[in-house]
């Protein structure tokens, strides 16, 4: 038996060995929080101020206004590459975007090889562009779960992170988004995230700084 | 706090816990405590073998010593009396640990009893005997340090300043950390003076910072530690036990 | 920039807390950075639980799962350890910190693993992680702003949310001129933070591995999870190739539903925020196909004590602690001493009741003594610890150890005089005669004692003595007639 294994099961003894009528003592009945059930419009507006609250920038939009919105925010940011993943919804909108007004868009780099061949690429690209899973409300939070064809660090490695939000899929808490989306049943990802705001620390001196290792910048387009 | 429906109706007799600190070095206060209680027709008893309710030894880890200081108590106070003191750290020491203290001792049934029976004065004084008080001292202002174990052990909730309240010529301003312990902690200002001491100068510091004329408490201990911590710093602010305080502006002499 | 930590982990002695707690009381400087920080987090947290009746709710409700966790805390671990690995996640368990450490450079050998970048770790500094892989010859750089600047300068946190806290705007500017990079600006936070972005930008880019704490792990799923607003911890854990999450053994729970109301307790009781910016849910290495994220990723399950802890009904509660840090920051001893007074990992109140419980009663009780009793961290914990009353067990235990044993052991003659005190005491509070008669002798003699009585001159030195009241309180009322019975 190697060392681990061994204190696995010293460990595990000693605990096990304490009398179950001690362990297992009246621990008291947890009652469920009071959920709030806000309508649409509230989900958004409490989000927006959340978020905006923390330096995030919103804009919500139709899905038909979103390529004019996206071009301008680009534009204003003056981004130059822009991350994205090709196989994605989103990413085959940007894609054809790119593809009719060339000029008013950024360079596009697709997230097509794994982390190893891109990696200094990847630390070079201004923005990447996002789908997420959905949003909390009472928080202010996105939800991303990142897959084979959104990866992991999309949403951490260039300054600025534009991600885009149905609407529909705000939910009031986190405790519903797992509940709804049915997160124990189905199994998690390797990696799941909330993110609530452009990274930031209070670390000197408790002054508040935005970006200290991840993006600078969040942009979310709440498409209504 | 405690829930309303844990007061008895004003009974016709209580018995008092002076305290040592009370007896020692706050008699006056233990005495107006006394007074405030016969004033309302309800008969004092003051059994003579009392002494402390063992907190010091207690809190200081030293549970065998604490329990035969507290059976001394329990013994002294048999009938089914409340038990009014005017302190809530021994008052809390008293509700909430002796359970703990007589787990398996002859006394266990008693030092229950004993425990339910025990109230903190002002709470005495409100919820039980529902005091009206008739101011008849000068105008002053006052400021109010919160005991923590009174408050957090205890659970005494603001009674006290009600009472305060009720006196016309009393201006009240509140410590910027009413909340915040003096440093006293009984044998931890003995064990660690220096921390102690700091924690002491800063609450003198928050009490002179008001302009208060005098600081109030329902606490002996915290009371001796700040007005250490005052006369040393050459303040001109005095302190009192809040039952010397009521008593000296409302009785008749 | 070197990472080494030349701290002895072990200056854990009453007489070492008594000359770093009085220094630290002597240097303004320091006592005006940990005021103003702690009113801020103070007043933050104030501010985020508006509703007095609401947050006892919730502090219910997050004590409550964690005691769920702990009724039930083998078998968790190992529905954890089960879903862990069936998620790709290989579980290593240590019982002491050498254990866990030399798990740690195993992997760390096995993957050729030259530079490693750590998040924010409690638990790694339970383990002198980084002192232990330096001398291994394996470069290991905190990459959590706060841990970073206080690498820089070989110190230990102080502590456990906000480890450099201890320092000010302008000692961080000169140390960032002296030691990080004098060619760059550094007067203000942004610029001492664009400094250290690109700094750490760059280590994220070379390491090797990455190493972690855990904030909460979820056995249902076999998920470890992060908490954080730089994004440091999401670099540590996705870029190098080999993560190494290091977790007290503690800090399992059962499902993804204990989650919400445990991440709103953490971070409102911690920082005043609703949320963080990063909550990282991590449940397996890349998967075939993936793009990014580590190839390996390891859970070292360190006791270090724990499982004895766990022993006792109301000791075990210390294991509920979620390391919010509210404690410290509301801790009257705390906010004056600071954290570096304590010499021990976990400072303030749940230092005071984790540090003696981990490394010995006997050698670090006197911490379980550094409390005034106030209670405000109790009143303050998300999750319901009775600290008071641990600290209070603690001091019993200690006094039966000593009584067990001899008590000239320990501190020479300091303990016997402790003990001769108390059974002095004993002997005359149990007595209403001798009683009596004594309290009437002090209220006679009492104001003459002399100051220079060691009790008395130090305490002396900031507050005047108590003066005795001319007649006892048993003897007014002896005079003026109450009844006795």
């Amino acid at each position: 038996m190697n060392e681990s294994a061994s204190s696995r099961s010293r460990i595990l003894k000693r605990l096990h060995g304490i009398h179950s009528q001690s362990r297992f003592a009246d621990h008291p009945e947890i009652t469920e929080p009071q959920s709030p059930s806000w309508t649409t419009e509230e989900k958004i507006s409490r989000l927006k101020s959340m978020m905006e609250s923390v330096h995030s920038e919103i804009h919500c939009c139709s899905e038909r206004d979103f390529d004019t919105v996206f071009r301008k925010v680009a534009d204003e940011k003056s981004i130059a590459s822009l991350l994205y993943a090709k196989n994605t919804q989103l990413g085959s909108r940007i894609h054809s975007l790119k593809q009719s007004t060339p000029e008013k868009m950024p360079e596009l780099v697709n997230y097509d090889v794994t982390i190893e061949t891109m990696k200094k690429r990847i630390f070079s690209i201004d923005a990447s562009i996002t789908e997420t899973l959905g949003g909390i409300a009472e928080t202010g939070s996105l939800i991303l779960w990142p897959s084979r064809d959104e990866p992991r660090l999309m949403s951490l490695i260039p300054p600025i992170h534009l991600a885009v939000l149905q609407a529909e899929k705000i939910y009031n808490t986190f405790s519903e988004a797992i509940d709804e989306g049915r997160w124990a049943e189905k199994g998690m990802p390797t990696n799941a995230l909330l993110i609530s705001g452009p990274s930031k620390t209070a670390d000197i001196e408790q002054t508040l700084v935005y970006g200290v290792h991840g993006p600078k910048q969040l942009v979310v387009f709440i498409i209504q | 706090m405690k829930p309303s429906c844990s007061f008895p109706e004003k009974p016709e007799a209580v018995y008092y816990f002076g305290t040592c600190l009370a007896d020692l070095l706050y008699a006056d206060a233990g005495m107006a405590g006394i007074r405030l209680l016969q004033r309302e027709g309800v008969r004092v008893i003051y059994p003579r073998g009392q002494s402390c309710c063992g907190q010091p030894a207690f809190n200081s880890g030293f549970q065998d010593e604490a329990r035969e200081v507290a059976a001394q108590q329990i013994v002294q106070f048999p009938k089914n009396l409340p038990i009014v003191i005017p302190s809530g750290s021994c008052g809390a020491m008293m509700t909430r640990h002796y359970e703990e203290l007589f787990q398996g001792h002859p006394l266990h049934e008693k030092a229950q009893s004993f425990s339910a029976r025990i109230f903190e004065l002002s709470e005495f004084l409100v919820n039980v005997l529902n005091v009206k008080l008739e101011d008849r001292g000068d105008p002053v202002k006052v400021t109010w340090h919160s005991s923590c174990h009174a408050k957090r052990e205890y659970g005494l909730g603001d009674e006290a300043k009600q009472l305060l309240r009720q006196l016309k010529n009393v201006e009240l301003v509140e410590l910027e950390r009413e909340n915040e312990c003096c440093g006293f902690g009984g044998t931890f200002s003995v064990k660690f003076p220096a921390i102690s001491g700091v924690m002491a100068q800063d609450k003198s510091a928050d009490v002179m910072q008001t302009g208060a004329d005098l600081l109030l408490s329902t606490d002996c201990g915290c009371l001796m530690n700040i007005n250490g911590a005052l006369e040393k710093q050459k303040s001109q602010v005095q302190s009192q036990h809040f039952a010397s305080f009521i008593w000296n502006r409302t009785h008749v002499s | 920039m070197s990472a080494k930590a030349n701290h002895s982990p072990h200056r854990l002695s009453e007489k070492a807390f008594f000359e770093s707690s009085g220094s630290a009381l002597k240097d303004p400087k320091l006592r005006r950075n940990f005021k103003r920080a702690m009113n801020g987090l103070m007043e933050k947290r104030r501010d985020i639980f508006p509703d007095a009746s609401e947050l006892e709710e919730t502090r219910g409700r997050a004590g409550g799962i964690r005691r769920k966790t702990l009724a039930y805390f083998p078998e968790l671990l190992e529905k954890l350890e089960a879903n862990c690995e069936s998620n790709g996640i290989r579980v290593h368990w240590a019982e002491t910190t050498e254990q866990a450490n030399q798990i740690v450079l195993e992997i760390a050998r096995s993957t050729n693993t030259r530079l490693a970048v750590k998040g924010k770790s409690m638990v790694s500094e339970e383990m002198h992680l980084n002192a232990f892989l330096e001398k291994h010859d394996i470069e290991a750089i905190e990459s959590d702003l706060g841990e970073y600047i206080i690498q820089v300068v070989n110190e230990l946190p102080s502590h456990i949310i906000m480890p450099a806290i201890h320092k000010n705007l302008e000692e961080i500017s000169q140390l960032f001129q002296e030691k990080v990079d004098p060619n760059r600006s550094s007067e203000s936070a942004e610029e001492m933070t664009a400094t250290a972005r690109l700094i750490l930008r760059q280590k994220f880019h070379d390491a090797d591995m990455g190493i972690s704490g855990v904030n909460f792990a979820v056995a249902e799923t076999g998920t470890l999870c992060l908490v954080e607003n730089e994004g440091n911890g999401r670099f540590s854990t996705t870029l190098p190739k080999v993560h190494v999450a290091v977790m007290g053994i503690e800090k399992v729970v059962e499902s993804l539903q204990d989650l919400p109301p445990l991440l709103k307790m953490l971070t409102r009781s911690a920082t005043g925020q609703p949320i963080t910016t990063y909550f990282n849910m991590i449940s397996g290495p890349r998967r075939e196909g993936e793009l990014d994220g580590p190839e390996e990723v390891h859970l070292v399950l360190l006791d270090h004590g724990r499982s004895k802890i766990y022993e006792d009904e109301l000791l075990r509660e210390t294991l509920l602690c979620i390391r919010c840090g509210a404690c410290m920051n509301h801790c009257p001893v705390y906010t004056r001493i600071g954290g570096h007074a304590y010499n021990a990992v976990y400072p303030g109140p749940i230092g005071k009741i984790l540090t003696p419980q981990i490394e010995g009663i006997e050698s670090v009780g006197y911490l379980a003594n550094a409390s005034s009793l106030c209670g405000a961290c109790v009143e303050v914990c998300p999750v319901k610890i009775p600290i008071t009353d641990i600290l209070l067990r603690l001091r019993r235990n200690r006094v039966r150890k000593k009584n067990a044993r001899h008590w000239t052991d320990l501190n020479g003659g300091k303990s016997l005089m402790e003990l001769m005190t108390w059974k002095g005491w004993k002997q005359v509070l149990s007595q209403p005669s001798l009683y009596r008669t004594q309290a009437s002798l002090l209220s006679r003699i009492g104001n003459l004692l002399p100051a220079q009585i060691p009790v008395l001159r130090q305490w002396a030195r900031s507050r005047s003595l108590p003066r005795f009241s001319k007649k006892p309180l048993h003897r007014l009322v002896e005079e003026a007639g109450i009844d006795h019975e």
